[in-house]
């Protein structure tokens, strides 16, 4: 049956057949939100040593009702609380809806859809799993690049409702947090470029497919997922910190501050509007988890093993070649856990940092990760020169190794250097200085 | 002749040229710009019916992406208002422009549209857009107007950091 | 779209949208390059490289005006606001220190 499905679906025209990837896609991730709010206030509150919702869905009969007997005073809590995010839907959805009298109408009210639009769009190039006429909604030859350009008009929900919000206090939110999307972005790009120019294409499909390759090119069974190679571990951090900054997300979350900005720039957003920033603000974290386990993860790979070299060339090989059929019709199981994973890794970065100043933030942006991604990207090609001049190829092992020596070299250099320019300009390190504050009771100061 | 494809470009034309119409019409800054970043993003979709695939998603990440943010800033920071105090005195002027306008298109048009009927012939390969092709243009034969255009960058940047530091 | 913009850029008082119609017109000029490398309009009996080398050669002045719309946008943007320091008004008409 599952062929006459493919047979049918192969044979409809090519826009049909993008429209229902694209439905299916805008589904695959549009329903798991209530999922995401709930799992996070679950697990921030684990985290924070609290319990969390649990009181929606938990169901406790009283001793004097109507119930029978064998269910009077029990209680159930039947569903850990998972029909919060219902309860919150329908608390936004019932209160009155207000708008700002003097505020530019057309913009409040596009803003929301604006920055929901990009939310959606990133994934159209991601792979999530590996049936290529289901997925990835569009394969086009610039992937990495369409994602990048979405993420650039993400900006333009934040600036259009911090502007429209009619608020001195919006306003600024808006532009900072603008501001700080924009530097952030950069270092996203470059990360990627770096990855990209590894690979030899922008797609994301070819991204994953070079990673099934075997690991370092030599040990045929486990795969070259990009975060095992040492560029690939150091763009996977730098774009794991441009992720949680192009998201707003803890610890870059200043304008979504409750105590610093009044709420920043979604400040005069009541509550269908406000569900809707809420709700591309969790779309965007997941999309941008499944692009960072896409590039650097290996993406629907459940685990870095070859099942098929496995099938192959190891004993017990029915078992390898089974388990990489399931692997093959979960990989979509595999993709939204992984996601959800890196969703998990949102929460607990929430839970744990501190809120990084403004100042701080850029500071982290501008002049260190900027800097580190476009060391990161020379020496990527530093490597693919070298491997070329050496006429090796870059996969094989002898090629990894020159490239683990470039990458040493790099650092040694980047050290010496770094060393040197403190040599030369001490104590100016841009922090403000630790000051002691000796606290001088009033009482006792009358009396001295 | 009414092929998907020409329906296509005849929305996307109709929304880019309205939305064009709508920079210069709007009385207010914030609309103009908003009309400006829908007319790039048409242009942007234009590009990829053109099968220039590097170009338009560079068309976002470059025009829309970062010089209408820009734009957004500046006018969004230094309040530029409504220029509703001009309509009494200036209309002339208006009028001048407007058949100036009309005038040049005509003159413009005149040239062009002959020619252009005469042409339904698709005569690039198919993957000229690619990141690959560009790539290998660009750094082969077009390499000294790449460095020539990094170096402007350079001074670009230089210039806009002059340009926005309190004291000199 | 090029008529819209040299209109606009003639019309409007507002430096900040005189410089988005200068943009217009750069850009149309962008989709008149594009389109005419895809869609050639030399002599079909011209050979397939030439046809390939002027398709490459309208995309890559593409890159170049964007790259320069760009950074003329970056400076052109810091100018406005160092006039907009000096003079808290912001019109086009009443800038003419250069004239004479």
């Amino acid at each position: 049956m599952a062929a006459e499905i493919a047979h049918w679906f192969l044979n409809l025209p090519d826009v049909v057949q993008a429209l229902i990837r694209a439905i299916i896609w805008v589904l695959f991730i549009f329903a798991p939100v209530p999922l995401f709010i709930w799992w996070e206030r679950k697990l921030l509150s684990w985290m924070q040593d609290r319990i969390g919702p649990n009181r929606v869905g938990s169901v406790t009969f009283s001793k004097r009702g109507k119930a029978p007997a064998f269910l009077k005073g029990k209680s159930f809590t039947v569903f850990y609380g998972i029909l919060q995010p219902l309860a919150d839907g329908i608390k936004s959805f019932s209160k009155e809806d207000l708008a700002p009298n003097a505020s530019d109408k057309f913009v409040y009210f596009l803003a929301p859809a604006v920055a929901l639009f990009p939310a959606f769009a990133i994934g159209a190039i991601v792979p999530w799993a590996s049936w290529r006429s289901l997925t990835p909604v569009g394969d086009v030859d610039i992937g990495v690049l369409y994602m990048l350009a979405i993420s650039s008009l993400g900006v333009y929900g934040v600036v259009l409702a911090g502007y429209s919000s009619n608020n001195k206090y919006s306003l600024l939110g808006g532009l900072r947090s603008s501001a700080q999307l924009i530097s952030y972005e950069l270092s996203m790009g470059m990360s990627l470029a770096a990855i990209a120019l590894a690979t030899g294409s922008l797609r994301l499909t070819d991204m994953v497919q070079a990673q099934e390759g075997p690991f370092y090119g030599a040990v045929k069974f486990i795969q070259n997922w990009n975060v095992f190679t040492p560029f690939g571990f150091i763009a996977w951090v730098i774009f794991l910190i441009c992720m949680v900054a192009e998201t707003n997300r803890a610890p870059f979350d200043l304008p979504e501050a409750e105590s610093e900005l009044v709420a920043g720039y979604n400040t005069e957003y009541s509550t269908k509007k406000w569900v809707l920033f809420m709700m591309a603000e969790y779309v965007n974290m997941f999309i941008f988890g499944t692009v960072s386990v896409t590039v650097f993860w290996g993406g629907y790979n459940a685990l870095p093993v070859n099942w098929e070299y496995l099938a192959n060339n190891a004993p017990g090989g029915a078992v390898w070649a089974f388990l990489g059929q399931i692997q093959y019709w979960l990989a979509f199981l595999v993709f939204f856990a992984k996601g959800f994973a890196m969703i998990s890794f949102y929460i607990w970065l929430r839970a744990t940092m501190p809120r990084l100043r403004y100042d701080q933030l850029m500071s982290l942006g501008w002049k260190t990760l900027l800097p580190l991604a476009t060391v990161n990207f020379m020496v990527v090609a530093l490597w693919l020169v070298v491997t070329a001049l050496m006429k090796v190829s870059s996969g094989d092992l002898i090629g990894i190794l020159v490239g683990w020596v470039v990458v040493l070299v790099a650092g040694a250099v980047i050290y010496v250097l770094y060393r040197i320019r403190k040599a030369i300009s001490p104590g100016e390190s841009g922090r403000l200085e630790p000051r002691t504050i000796t606290l001088v009771d009033p009482n006792k100061e009358a009396t001295a | 002749m009414i092929t998907p494809e020409f329906v296509l470009f005849g929305i996307l034309a109709a929304v880019g040229v309205a939305a064009s119409v709508g920079v210069v019409a709007f009385n207010s800054a914030i609309r103009s710009a908003l009309c400006l970043v829908l007319n790039f993003f048409v242009l942007a979709v234009l590009y990829f019916t053109l099968n220039a695939q590097f170009l338009g998603i560079t068309q976002v990440v470059v025009y829309t992406g970062a010089i209408m943010v820009l734009f957004l800033f500046v006018i969004m920071l230094l309040n530029i208002g409504a220029e509703h105090f001009l309509n009494e005195k200036f209309d002339y002027k208006r009028i001048v422009g407007l058949a100036a306008g009309v005038l040049l298109f005509l003159m413009v048009g005149s040239q062009l549209l002959p020619a252009l009927q005469s042409f339904n012939h698709v005569s690039a390969l198919g993957d000229y857009g690619t990141p690959q092709a560009i790539g290998h243009t660009l750094f082969t034969e077009y390499v000294i107007p790449f460095e020539c255009i990094s170096v402007l960058l350079l001074v670009g940047v230089v210039g806009s950091i002059l340009l926005a530091k309190r004291k000199m | 779209m090029f008529t819209v913009g040299a209109v606009g850029v003639v019309i409007r008082r507002n430096p900040v949208v005189v410089f988005m119609c200068i943009e217009l017109m750069l850009n149309a000029v962008n989709l008149t390059f594009l389109t005419f490398a895809r869609y050639q309009l030399v002599n079909p009996t011209g050979t397939d490289i030439a046809a390939q080398r002027s398709a490459m050669a309208g995309q890559m002045m593409v890159i170049f005006v964007m790259a320069v719309a760009a950074a003329e946008v970056a400076v052109g943007l810091g100018i406005i606001m160092t006039i907009f320091r000096a003079r808290h008004e912001v019109d086009v008409d009443d800038l003419n220190l250069l004239r004479g």
